[in-house]
Formats: C-alpha cells, sequence, structure tokens
C-alpha cells in the first residue's frame, strides 16, 4: 500500500513539474515574448529595456530555471495590468471559482444519480426513453449556448433571476444549471450503464432466484458495485467543471478564476495568464490525487491489486 | 517449411473494411433508429457544407444596413425571405450559418485527422514497446489531461494568433490523449494473443507485425474515437470563435455568430438562438453516430 501510495505521489509531482514546463512554454511559443506583453505601438528602446529587465535575453534553460525558482516560491512576478503579484490575484478569485464549481458538482449528482437509477431500475419505458432523450441533448449542447439561452429566459424575458455577478443564492442559480448540465447527462449515462451491467450479474441473478425483493436487489447488491466507476469519474469531471468554468464564469461575469484568465488572455497580460494556468491545472492534479488515495483505502481491489 | 511467411497462415481474419463490410455497417446503423438518426443529420451538415453556395442565393458578408435585426420569416422590400431573420449588419442568418458549417467541418476533420494520427503512433508505439517509453508517454498524457482544456487553447492562440491553421493545429496537436490510450490498451491485449506472437516469434520485424497485425485490429475503436472526438472539436472550435479567438471575422462561424447574438440579446432573440441550434444538431448527430458505430463495431468499448 505504502508502495502505492508513494509512487502516485511522485508521478503528481513529475506531472506538476510538467506543468510548469507547458505554463513557461505558452510564452516563448513565439521565440521572443517581448511583443506580446507590451502595447503594440512599443518603442525599439522600451522593448528592448524590458526585455533585458526581464531576462528575455538569457538562454531558454536559465530563464526555465529561474521561473521554476519564482513558482516554488510562489512567485509569477506581477501582474502587468494590475501590478499586483499574480497569485495574490489567482488566489484571491479561487473561492469564487470553488463555489460555482462545487455548486454545478451537486447539483450535477443530485440530478444524474436518481434519474440514472430510475432509467436503469425502469429500462425502456418512457421514463427511461425521457431521461436518456435529455441526457443526449445535454451531452450535445455547448455550455456557452445554455448559458445565453438560460439568461435570454429566466433574466431577460421572465426578469426572475440575475443574469450576471455573484451575490445571493440567486445569482448562482443559472452559472450552476450552466455549469452542471454536461456533467450531469454524462453521469446519468454512465450511472444507467453501470447499473445495467451490475444487474445482469450472476449475484444479482441469484439474489432474485433466492426471493430478494427487487428494491433490497437494487439497493444493497447492485448500488453499492455500480457506484465504483461513478465515483472515479467525479474526479476526472472536475477538469471538465474547471474548463467549463472558463466560459460560465465569462457569460455570467461571475468573478472567478476562469474568468481573470480569459481576461488576462485578452489584456495580454502574461504572468497573470500563467498563474491562472497554473493554479487550475494543479487543482486538478491535486485534487484527483486526493481522490485516488481515498479511493484506494476504500477499495481493497485496487490497493492490494 | 522454412520459409512460410507467417501472413499466408489462416490465424486470424482481419476484419478490414472492404466495400461490402461498409454497406453491412451502414445496414445495421440504419436499423438502429438513433444511429439512423446521427447518419442522416452528418451527412445533411456535410451536404450543407458542400453546397453552401448553390443553397445560398446571396452572399453571407454582404451587409443591408437597412434590413438590420429583422426577425425570423421577414420579407425584404426586394423580395428576399429570410427565413431565420437577420443580423445586426443585416446579413440572413439561415445563409450564415449553412456557411458556417464550413469552417466547423474543415477544422473538425483536420483536428481529427492531426489528432487521431498522432495519438495512434503514440498508442502503437506505447503499447507495443512498453517499458520506459510507455512511462514517458503516458505522464505526457496525465500532463496534457490536467489542463482545462479550452483554456489551454485560448493561450495558446492568445500567444500564436488566431487564425484557422493555428486552431486546426493547436486542437489537434492536443487532442492526442484519448486516441494514444484506447490504442494502447488494444494494443497490450493485442500482443499476447497467438497471432501477434506467432508472427514475432517467426522474426517478423516489430515494424511489420504492427502495420499487418497490430493496426488493423485497432482500427475499429480508433475509428469509434474519432467520430466522437469530432464533436468534441466542434464545440472547441465554436467556443474559441465565441471568445473571440476562433476564426476572424468576417468569416462566418457558428461560434462567432453566438458571441454577436450575446450582444444583442435583450432585443433579438434570433441571433445568439439559431446559430446555437446548428451546434446542438450537429453534435448530436455525431455522438449518435459515434454510440451506433460503437454499439455495432465494438460494444465492448468504455469510453
Amino acid at each position: 500500500m505504502s508502495v502505492y501510495v508513494g509512487r502516485r505521489l511522485l508521478q503528481s509531482l513529475v506531472v506538476l513539474l510538467g506543468i510548469s514546463v507547458v505554463v513557461f512554454v505558452i510564452l516563448h511559443l513565439t521565440g521572443d515574448p517581448t511583443p506580446l506583453m507590451l502595447p503594440l505601438d512599443a518603442s525599439a528602446e522600451e522593448i528592448s529595456r524590458f526585455r533585458r529587465a526581464m531576462g528575455f535575453d538569457d538562454p531558454l534553460p536559465v530563464q526555465y530555471g529561474r521561473f521554476l525558482r519564482g513558482v516554488l516560491q510562489g512567485d509569477f512576478g506581477n501582474s502587468l495590468r494590475h501590478d499586483e503579484p499574480a497569485l495574490r490575484l489567482v488566489f484571491e478569485r479561487i473561492p469564487a471559482t470553488l463555489e460555482l464549481t462545487a455548486v454545478a458538482l451537486g447539483i450535477a449528482l443530485l440530478l444524474a444519480i436518481p434519474a440514472g437509477i430510475v432509467s436503469a431500475v425502469f429500462r425502456n419505458t418512457a421514463l427511461d426513453y425521457v431521461s436518456t432523450v435529455v441526457a443526449l441533448i445535454g451531452q450535445a449542447m455547448p455550455t456557452f449556448w445554455l448559458g445565453i439561452m438560460l439568461i435570454l429566459v429566466f433574466a431577460v424575458g421572465l426578469h426572475v433571476l440575475p443574469s450576471s455577478g455573484r451575490g445571493g443564492l440567486a445569482n448562482l442559480v443559472l452559472p450552476a444549471l450552466t455549469l452542471g448540465l454536461f456533467t450531469t447527462a454524462r453521469t446519468m449515462r454512465l450511472t444507467r450503464s453501470a447499473l445495467l451491467e451490475v444487474l445482469g450479474q450472476d449475484y444479482v441473478r441469484t439474489a432474485r432466484a433466492k426471493g430478494v425483493a427487487e428494491h433490497r436487489v437494487v439497493w444493497k447488491h447492485a448500488l453499492r458495485n455500480a457506484a465504483i466507476p461513478v465515483i472515479t469519474i467525479v474526479g476526472l469531471e472536475l477538469g471538465t467543471l474547471l474548463g467549463g468554468a472558463v466560459i460560465t464564469e465569462t457569460i455570467f461575469a461571475w468573478p472567478g478564476v476562469g474568468r481573470l484568465s480569459v481576461q488576462a488572455i485578452y489584456n495580454r497580460d502574461y504572468p497573470l495568464v500563467q498563474a491562472s494556468v497554473f493554479v487550475l491545472a494543479s487543482t486538478f492534479v491535486l485534487v484527483n490525487l486526493a481522490v485516488d488515495l481515498v479511493y484506494t483505502y476504500l477499495d481493497p481491489r485496487i490497493r492490494l491489486g | 517449411m522454412a520459409n512460410v511467411s507467417v501472413d499466408a497462415l489462416p490465424l486470424r481474419k482481419v476484419p478490414d473494411l472492404g466495400q461490402s463490410e461498409v454497406w453491412a455497417l451502414v445496414r445495421r446503423l440504419i436499423r438502429r433508429r438513433t444511429a439512423l438518426f446521427g447518419l442522416v443529420v452528418v451527412v445533411a451538415v456535410a451536404f450543407a457544407a458542400l453546397l453552401a453556395p448553390v443553397l445560398v442565393p446571396f452572399d453571407p458578408l454582404a451587409q443591408d444596413i437597412g434590413q438590420r435585426l429583422k426577425p425570423p420569416g421577414w420579407i425584404s422590400p426586394e423580395g428576399r425571405a429570410h427565413w431565420l431573420g437577420t443580423d445586426q449588419l443585416g446579413r440572413d442568418i439561415l445563409g450564415r450559418i449553412l456557411f458556417g458549417t464550413r469552417i466547423a467541418l474543415v477544422v473538425g476533420l483536420a483536428a481529427v485527422a492531426i489528432a487521431g494520427t498522432l495519438g495512434l503512433i503514440i498508442g502503437l508505439v506505447s503499447g507495443y514497446f512498453g517499458g520506459w517509453v510507455d512511462d514517458l508517454f503516458m505522464r505526457l498524457a496525465d500532463i496534457q489531461l490536467a489542463f482545462p482544456f479550452i483554456l489551454l487553447a485560448l493561450a495558446v492562440i492568445g500567444v500564436l494568433g488566431p487564425s484557422l491553421r493555428n486552431i486546426i493545429v493547436v486542437v489537434g496537436i492536443s487532442g492526442w490523449v484519448v486516441y494514444a490510450r484506447i490504442v494502447r490498451g488494444e494494443v497490450l491485449s493485442l500482443r499476447e494473443r497467438e497471432f501477434v506472437q506467432a508472427a514475432r516469434a517467426v522474426g517478423s520485424p516489430a515494424a511489420r507485425v504492427i502495420a499487418r497485425h497490430v493496426v488493423p485490429n485497432a482500427f475499429t475503436p480508433w475509428l469509434v474515437i474519432a467520430t466522437l472526438d469530432m464533436a468534441r472539436v466542434i464545440i472547441v472550435e465554436s467556443a474559441l470563435s465565441f471568445l473571440g479567438l476562433g476564426v476572424p471575422p468576417p468569416t462566418p462561424t457558428w461560434g462567432g455568430m453566438l458571441a454577436d447574438g450575446r450582444v444583442y440579446m435583450s432585443t433579438a432573440w434570433w441571433l445568439a438562438t439559431f446559430p446555437g441550434l446548428a451546434i446542438l444538431v450537429t453534435v448530436l448527430g455525431i455522438n449518435l453516430l459515434g454510440d451506433g458505430l460503437r454499439d455495432t463495431l465494438d460494444p465492448r468499448l468504455k469510453l
């Protein structure tokens, strides 16, 4: 067990290091990042002064070493636009993003798991068809369009919910629904197929044959085993949700890391872009590490396998 | 017996998709109603893209300020019918949606081709050789998956500048992981099968074993992934255009039309509604076709 945990920790470290390389490389894709970071009308002298000040004249490995040392000390440099440490700006926005993602995930699970169970238990009935069709449409619907349509109906048309900003519970409804829809659809289909697969297993047939009541078969025998793939996907869905947050936050003017990073890209504020991309990617890695460790503890087949 | 070609031995029939097999596949897809729907949508979208200049009697870029923001079903004084209305510059929305299929399909096909080829090669190498090569690629996959995809694409295109080519390259290169993982899994199980073992035992070089025995068998899951991935790429492309870092205007893109529509949301609902419906129907069709392909070709495939 401790060997597995050690290997998993090491893997995560390697991935974090890789993330830092990618974040560094993005800025250097065009060779010289200086023109990207200065206004278009900057003079040649300003450009060369800025280039020296930022150390862009040094060899790339030297620059990466400096970047990595900064990252380890939590220093991504100052935001070019706000003149504040980039990392601090990102951390200020994290609670908003976490709130939105957590609520979206909560809504998704609350809707998807019961719907998936009902669909599987009442397979090939009208109930099953309706929820499957809804899930299929949900999976095909682009986040940004759903957001606009919800604003169109509930904010512009009916005037019942606010269309932007963060504040009370009412502000949270539309963005969380928008962000959660894709995850809802996918989790529902996964729950349905996982449960159907388990319901076809021999031990379920045995349980039925010996006269166990159907609701007990579903609750006691099938659901516990069907839960495993569903739990696994929750960690991975976080990646989908964080990516979706980039778009959802932009549409609903939600003051989170996603919107911050998109604005930073528009403003060519690259220290801020690097800090926010790094933080979002690392969050994903750390959460998945945590999910895996908890999971290992819960399921002996993985621990010993 | 010394020189028996392994490839001549009837060890296992490799399912190649010859012409009759393609028709058999199409017939099986038609029998499933959802897959049929998907097939019809995909064919219709492909036709729209090919025939856009014939289907649309006017220039999708032609502005007519006098006819701006007209609702669906509007007939202009010159007798032009705007079935889905006009946008803020008086351009016909239906026409722009039909031309928008071109960008969606071009980006979709090209990016899937890049991602699919890259993923196929990496998956084959990783699965066949194993060891540190495999470790290296799988860690690269973890790194790739850690990034919120759309954010990575936005940041890279922000640096390189938005253009059709850059979008295809960025979306294509960063999409290899799904393919590589599935192909790798297939290769791992194929590697232990008798016909592959036999080919190796008689000394076929690795490249030949891979090309003759492994690739044809890994093709089916690859095709299913490629189909479903096309839907993802179309959504990513429209998201990039929506955020202003896609194919630059005035080229009609669904995402770009949505972004325009968002500005006029409170006065002209049709601007944002119809391009979104186009994305929804296209993606739904591709997904259903992909599901149908999976169910007919490889029901055990877990996605």
